[in-house]
């Protein structure tokens, strides 16, 4: 489809192995709506977004909400820095995430669902578009899907238009009803106040991905994998300093020291984790394990050598964030500008730490003050990477190696 | 614009937007729909999408301010948005972006004055695995070097 994008999957042992497209679809009709919600809740599947909320919990509270329209929409904004395994599962297995949705739609009681692709990923529209067209001739999608009557559901295709801050939920949905991509305040929640007011469920794509599996295999089957809190596999996305860039698919409870062989990168420094809005884990404590219970992340990790400087890494991050807030709410908008003013003055040699003090307090304020989760996480970098790399940054000598 | 013109713009956004059944569900890939034709959202055009879909045109303005890939301002016809995001920098965006720059003797955030081209930085664009990485209109550009950045954009009309 595309000549200079290469999908490189280094791992993969359930979301890329052969699924026959359809299939979960025609196992799933056969089920009760109860029955496809007892199996994920006992394949334990948490949103691979990045928040982590129980899927069943989610697709249960729409299922039971009443209302005549119900929607389905698939969270493809992927935006966050370091992030790309939505990219190449939507490239590589569309039908699992198709089919996904499908699934979701019976079980919630949806006719309709969405695809919210962002601007960037334009590339994959008629890709896309081509599968939905080979899904309706099929009768995976259409009116009484597989001859069972009263399920008619259909899935289009939306584009976003270049704003992180719609990948979240009801940003997403506000950007969907032809709005400015501002936030709303939570609750009411989609699931009760979604769509132009219906009930509505937003999942990331590889959550949507995880669901035919799970309903081939069963629920247990597939919560054997991972850890007691994170089950199943997980879809990381590695770059930065190693060898082996791409997308690896990893059981959950893996340690940052184990991921960092697997990838073949020598000398780190640090991992940031959770992308840009994630924290920054120095060496000392690359012991630590990616799971929703240690350390969760959406499955971006970038990875910085010695040779980095971590000062230089954090005002990518700010302006990322001055950027991309949407400047709704006071304590993100003005908030990040001043954190980032703050990395300037380091850099330049010109802070207080009286001042720095007061950051590390704002970035805290901020935390709980802001709105959305664009300005709830964005002191994490700043505030982790102050911390754990306080040396490097305040102590090293002028003409030290940290210049 | 010429009367012709604009005729034709109303027929066009009438056209869309009766596919919607003229909700304002619409207004985003109506919009869409003629930035990509017009490279940019003229003001009439932003007062026919706000009288087709009943809403007041500072809400359609409001919109196209919101987000980064519309702008009511004419740009370039050919777009180029280079990763300014930490992964493509550490793999070399600044060489490339000065290639670019040295090349066609015109500075990020600009647009050439024939209008052929608008330079952009832009953030992630999901290729950090084989960066460093830019999009010229739709097509994404991987692995780039300053010299296959600049001829890439040699190609371009
Ligand atoms: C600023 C911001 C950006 C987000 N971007 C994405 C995104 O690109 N993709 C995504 O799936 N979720 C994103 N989320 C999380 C969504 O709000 C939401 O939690 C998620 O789509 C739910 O799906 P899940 O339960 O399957 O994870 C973002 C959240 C915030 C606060
Ligand atoms: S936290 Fe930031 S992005 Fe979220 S609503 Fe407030 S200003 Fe907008
Ligand atoms: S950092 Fe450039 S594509 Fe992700």
């Amino acid at each position: 489809m595309h000549n200079d994008i290469v999908n490189t999957i280094h791992e993969s042992s359930l979301l890329f192995s052969n699924y026959e497209a359809g299939s979960g679809i025609k196992k799933a009709l056969e089920m009760g709506r109860d029955d496809i919600l007892f199996e994920l809740k006992a394949s334990k599947l948490k949103g691979r977004g990045g928040a982590g909320f129980p899927t069943s919990t989610k697709w249960m509270l729409v299922a039971a909400a009443t209302g005549a329209d119900k929607f389905i929409i698939c969270n493809a904004d992927e935006g966050e820095p370091g992030t790309f395994k939505d990219r190449v599962l939507l490239m590589n297995a569309p039908f699992l995430i198709l089919d996904g949705m499908v699934v979701g739609g019976y079980t919630v009681g949806a006719a309709h669902g969405y695809i919210y692709l962002r601007g960037e990923y334009v590339y994959m529209r008629q890709f896309l578009e081509d599968c939905l067209n080979e899904m309706r001739e099929k009768n995976l999608l259409g009116n009484n899907i597989c001859g069972k009557e009263g399920f008619n559901f259909d899935i289009s295709i939306v584009m976003g238009a270049g704003a992180y801050v719609c990948g979240e939920e009801t940003a997403l949905i506000e950007s969907l009803e032809g709005q400015r991509g501002e936030p709303r305040n939570r609750p009411p929640y989609p699931v009760n106040t979604g769509l132009c007011g219906a009930p509505t469920t937003v999942n990331n794509v590889e959550t949507l991905a995880a669901v035919p599996h799970i309903i081939l295999m069963g629920g247990e089957k597939y919560a054997e994998r991972g850890t007691s809190a994170s089950s199943g596999s997980k879809l990381f996305s590695i770059s930065g300093d190693c060898e082996k860039p791409g997308v690896y698919e990893l059981n959950w409870g893996i340690t940052i020291n184990e991921l960092l062989a697997k990838v073949g990168a020598y000398n780190t420094k640090a991992v940031q984790v959770g992308g840009a809005s994630g924290i920054c884990i120095p060496k000392s404590k690359f012991d630590r394990k990616l799971a929703y219970e240690d350390v969760a992340t959406g499955g971006s990790i970038m990875i910085f050598n010695e040779s980095r400087k971590m000062l230089h890494v954090l005002k990518n991050f700010m302006e990322f964030f001055v950027e991309e807030s949407c400047g709704q709410c006071t304590p993100c908008r003005i908030g990040n500008q001043k954190l980032l003013e703050g990395v300037e003055m380091i850099e330049k040699n010109q802070y207080t730490f009286a001042h720095i003090n007061n950051l590390k307090e704002l970035g805290e304020t901020m935390k709980v003050a802001s709105k959305c989760g664009l300005g709830q996480s964005s002191p994490n970098p700043f505030l982790s990477i102050l911390e754990d790399f306080k040396e490097e940054i305040f102590h090293a000598k002028s003409d030290g190696v940290y210049k | 614009m010429l009367v012709l013109e604009k005729n034709n713009l109303t027929e066009e956004i009438e056209l869309f937007a009766s596919q919607y059944d003229f909700h304002r569900t619409a207004l985003m890939p109506l919009l869409e729909y003629i930035q990509e034709k017009y490279h940019h959202i003229p003001d009439f055009a932003q007062q026919e999408v706000a009288r087709v879909l009943d809403i007041h045109p500072v809400e359609v303005y409001g919109v196209i301010s919101f987000y980064s890939f519309l702008n009511d301002q004419p740009k370039g016809r050919n777009i180029v948005r280079l990763c300014r995001t930490i992964i493509c920098d550490m793999a070399g965006k600044c060489q490339i972006e000065q290639a670019i720059e040295r090349e066609l003797g015109l500075k990020f955030g600009e647009t050439s004055k024939d209008q052929k081209i608008t330079l952009e930085f832009t953030n992630c664009l999901g290729m950090c695995d084989q960066g460093p990485a830019m999009i010229v209109n739709d097509r994404v550009y991987t692995k780039l070097d300053p010299e296959k950045a600049c001829a890439i954009l040699k190609e371009i009309k």
